[in-house]
């Protein structure tokens, strides 16, 4: 056994509204640059749909990722190193510009500049790549909502598979159509094929946390990793002549801050956490003889942080105590391996990959109830099931190889998640936790336990249940990150970290914190803080100030005594207006976290 | 033989010696970032994929063809029993085939940068420049070529190859140049220029023809070094200035 550790993600599709502030956000953070214009880190797509690039899915194209060669042993699908070498002046497999979207602005300057006149003046659409006025036919998710469904739907790559086996079951008219949204980002897969197809050795896999990165400095520009990656998360930038992909917010996780992406989640339905794994297993997995077998085969490469002799083993491996400890607690973990509703995307394409999804349910209970039956009601949904609007052919065409049986199970137990915690919920009154239906756990094979650990994790879903993330240097936890950090810093003094206003000799002493410090903590009080904006400070954050209240430090002190030193009511008895009433709603708000 | 010969045939060659060893190091130290290929296939791709492999398999044999011809003395090919005769009608049909592939090649993929919007936007005037000196060794080079293939042809393994051999012992013999056709000597001029532009163009590429992949494990790991975490120090060069 030889123990590794991967920072992982899951994703509760039910939950994904498809607002794209993911996107937005991770390319503001990541790819706001020349050369990458076209680049989306984090995309989301609604199926049934093309995706990004287009018909991405469609490896009889683009050949990405591992398949079995005649003697059973895996190999790239694009070819192996030779033939890769022989291609490498011009890659047959490329997707070209066109399969993602031409970039490009808008002639903004024209409005301002027009001279007076009767017409109103334009902004013309221009391509950022050629310069010259052009159409745009097409963007990174231009079927968004399943705009043009009726036209491009067939060309869903899942969809003509499923229609191979259950034409009727596929249906693009507006009454029996169905979607969801799918967010996508690199799967910082266990066997990445990205990382073998790259004749340079730029890419890799880091050991600590499984990330896997391209070296810019290394990078040749040869683009056979674009190829070579199955979920096309490999991207070149066309002025720096690299590749670039999704670096899961790296810096951002060292500190133990989630990415950027999960951080921004409208519908906070993103999990990470870390998952232990069997290094040694993870070849004979990959190479499962048949596609359906690979998702039971990836959950055996997982290790049980609670087992011992694993602990025992991670140790020896010299990973860290604190990220065991995590991976005790890791909700990803959990969802994963302790109650199997996540599964993985496209397993088979056989590079194990680390950021799974459980499958969405909601519009089943909708779809009862407008049929008169109660829509929430267990046996009605377990019935239901296999006649949902989004057919269970297409969900196991995406996440389990096209084996329905682990997708049922999943809805099963979301299904009888709803069932077994109704009743006790809305009779209401009993303070701690509800209580949970037993019988409806068990037909699931679940525990009352279980079902209440599942049910706070998808439910509740707490910010620190939702992240827990291990930081990269236990050892040198007060020198991490910023070189600038000395090693005896300003912020160890008795009450601190101290990055909360001044340090022992007054306000303005000691060192400044770094700024990543400093944000560190304001996100973490303002995501889990009861107040809007934190009044302990005595230093106001005005970024982080809602308008709402009157934080102590907004106003300097009196000095004739009659002025106050506490905290929100610091306006007494100056005349000004009294603060306005606390919204009453914040505190379920918090609760809904 | 002038001064001008003896510095054209004595300092040319060392100088250019220097700038590409020189510029290849200074490369390597100070800006990894920009050694790249920069393929412009995401902006066009059914045209490249004719030229580059047509241009590029020309060009690596006629590289090889090169170092053959210059650097293993005729009385080598004679002793493994290749006749004068033999070897002038070998280095004569596939020299002027690999030679013409890179031609071919090379005109498509200028054709194919000037006519496409994106990769003509995406030319900087270093790639021009490289292209003239690159299209014009390969043109000079085939003109001293063919208007030298009458009988035997120009037997360069008497003179060229002998003088190039004294440079890298270091012991430069220019008069070996002598009388040596104008046509081939503008061609050594152009292709001394080539090479030590080499280094400061994206021609640089060809000295990271990786090779090594033939040889590594597929998956790399990497570990994550101690002092490297979280932000790093910015570098020159991420951004190009428009
Ligand atoms: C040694 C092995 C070599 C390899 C593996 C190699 C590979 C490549 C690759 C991958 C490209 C990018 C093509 C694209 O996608 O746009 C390229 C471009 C180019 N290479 Fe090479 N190359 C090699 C040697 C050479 C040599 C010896 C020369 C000339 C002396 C050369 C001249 C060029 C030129 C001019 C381009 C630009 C083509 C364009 O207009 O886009 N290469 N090469
Ligand atoms: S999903 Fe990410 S790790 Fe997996 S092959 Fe693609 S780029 Fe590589
Ligand atoms: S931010 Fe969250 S809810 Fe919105 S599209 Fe992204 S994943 Fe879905």
């Amino acid at each position: 056994m030889r123990v590794m550790a991967q920072i992982a993600m899951v994703m509760n599709l039910d939950k994904c509204i498809g607002c794209h502030t993911c996107s937005v956000t991770c390319k503001q953070a990541w790819t706001n640059r020349g050369g990458v214009e076209y680049v989306w880190f984090n995309n989301v797509e609604t199926r049934p749909g093309q995706g990004y690039p287009r018909r991405y899915e469609d490896q009889e194209t683009w050949k990405g990722g591992w398949e079995l060669n005649k003697r059973g042993r895996l190999r790239l699908k694009a070819g192996g190193r030779l033939s890769k070498l022989a291609h490498i002046f011009s890659n047959p497999q490329l997707p070209a510009i066109g399969d993602y979207y031409e970039p490009w602005t808008y002639e903004y300057a024209n409005l301002l500049d027009a001279p007076l006149g009767d017409d109103v003046p334009v902004a013309r659409p221009r391509s950022l790549l050629s310069g010259k006025p052009m159409k745009i036919e097409w963007s990174a998710n231009w079927d968004d909502d399943l705009g043009g469904v009726n036209e491009h739907g067939a060309l869903d790559p899942m969809v003509a598979k499923v229609r191979e086996q259950a034409a009727e079951k596929v249906r693009f008219e507006f009454e029996q159509t169905f979607m969801f949204y799918l967010p996508r980002i690199c799967e910082h897969c266990l066997n990445p094929s990205c990382v073998a197809s790259c004749p340079s050795g730029a890419m890799y896999k880091r050991q600590e946390d499984g990330i896997v990165l391209v070296d810019q400095d290394q990078c040749r520009g040869w683009r056979m990793c674009v190829t070579g990656c199955p979920y096309k998360k490999v991207y070149f930038n066309h002025r720096t002549g690299k590749a670039e992909k999704c670096t899961l917010c790296y810096p951002r996780l060292e500190v133990g801050l989630p990415t950027v992406c999960s951080e921004t989640c409208v519908g906070r339905l993103r999990y990470l956490g870390v998952m232990l794994y069997d290094a040694d297993k993870v070849l004979e997995a990959a190479s499962a003889p048949e596609d359906t077998d690979l998702y039971e085969a990836q959950l055996g490469v997982f290790l049980d942080p609670e087992d011992p002799v694993v602990r025992r083993e991670a140790e020896r491996a010299g990973i860290a105590q604190d990220w065991i400890a995590a991976a005790r607690r890791s909700p990803v973990h959990a969802l994963i391996s302790r109650h199997r509703v996540a599964l993985p995307l496209h397993p088979e394409y056989r590079t194990m990959p680390m950021v799974w999804y459980i499958p969405p349910l909601s519009p089943v209970v909708e779809a009862l109830t407008e049929t008169g039956f109660d829509g929430e009601d267990t046996g009605n949904l377990f019935g239901a099931i296999d006649t949902l609007r989004i057919p269970l052919e297409y969900l196991a065409e995406l996440f389990t190889a096209g084996d329905t049986a682990p997708v049922r199970a999943s809805l099963e137990k979301l299904a009888a998640m709803r069932g077994a915690m109704r009743p006790g919920l809305l009779a209401g009154g009993t303070s701690g936790p509800a209580p949970v239906d037993e019988d409806i756990a068990r037909s699931v094979g679940m525990s009352g336990e279980e079902m209440y650990a599942l049910y706070r994790l998808l439910a509740l879903a707490k910010y620190e249940e939702r992240y827990v993330i291990p930081t990269a240097a236990v050892g040198d936890a007060r020198r991490l990150e910023e070189s600038v950090l000395p090693d005896e810093c300003s912020l160890d003094y008795a009450g601190g970290p101290g990055m909360i206003g001044s340090g022992p000799y007054g306000e303005g002493s000691g060192a400044a914190p770094p700024v990543s410090v400093e944000n560190f903590h304001v996100l973490r009080d303002r995501q889990s803080a009861d107040a809007p904006a934190d009044p302990g400070r005595s230093r106001v954050n005005l970024l982080n100030w809602d308008g709402r209240g009157h934080p102590a430090g907004l106003f300097p002190r009196r000095t004739d005594g009659t002025g106050t030193t506490d905290r929100t009511d610091g306006m007494k008895g100056t005349g000004a207006a009294p603060r306005p009433p606390r919204n009453a709603h914040d505190a379920d708000d918090e609760e809904q976290r | 033989m002038s001064i001008a010969d003896s510095l054209l045939w004595t300092a040319m060659p060392y100088v250019t010696i220097v700038l590409l060893v020189g510029g290849i190091v200074w490369r390597y130290r100070y800006d990894k970032f920009g050694w790249t290929t920069r393929s412009s296939q995401l902006y066009e791709s059914r045209l490249l994929r004719i030229a580059s492999p047509l241009f590029h398999y020309g060009i690596l044999f006629v590289l090889a063809g090169h170092l053959v011809g210059l650097f293993v003395p005729d009385s080598w090919t004679s002793a493994l029993g290749v006749s004068e005769t033999a070897y002038h009608y070998l280095s004569l049909t596939t020299g002027t085939l690999a030679g013409l592939a890179t031609v071919a090649g090379i005109a498509l993929l200028i054709y194919r940068r000037r006519t496409n919007g994106p990769v003509f936007l995406a030319t900087t005037r270093n790639d021009k420049l490289m292209y003239v000196v690159l299209l014009a060794a390969i043109l000079t080079g085939m003109t001293a070529k063919l208007t030298h293939a009458g009988g035997h042809g120009y037997d360069y393994r008497g003179t060229i190859a002998p003088w190039l051999r004294s440079v890298f012992t270091l012991t430069p013999d220019y008069a070996r140049m002598h009388g040596v056709p104008t046509a081939y000597r503008i061609h050594i001029v152009i292709g001394f220029l080539l090479i030590a532009l080499v280094p400061y163009t994206r021609l640089i590429h060809m000295f990271s023809a990786p090779v090594q992949y033939l040889f590594r494990p597929y998956i790399v790991y990497r570990s994550r070094e101690r002092g490297q975490l979280g932000t790093r120090s910015e570098r020159p060069g991420w951004e190009r200035v428009p």
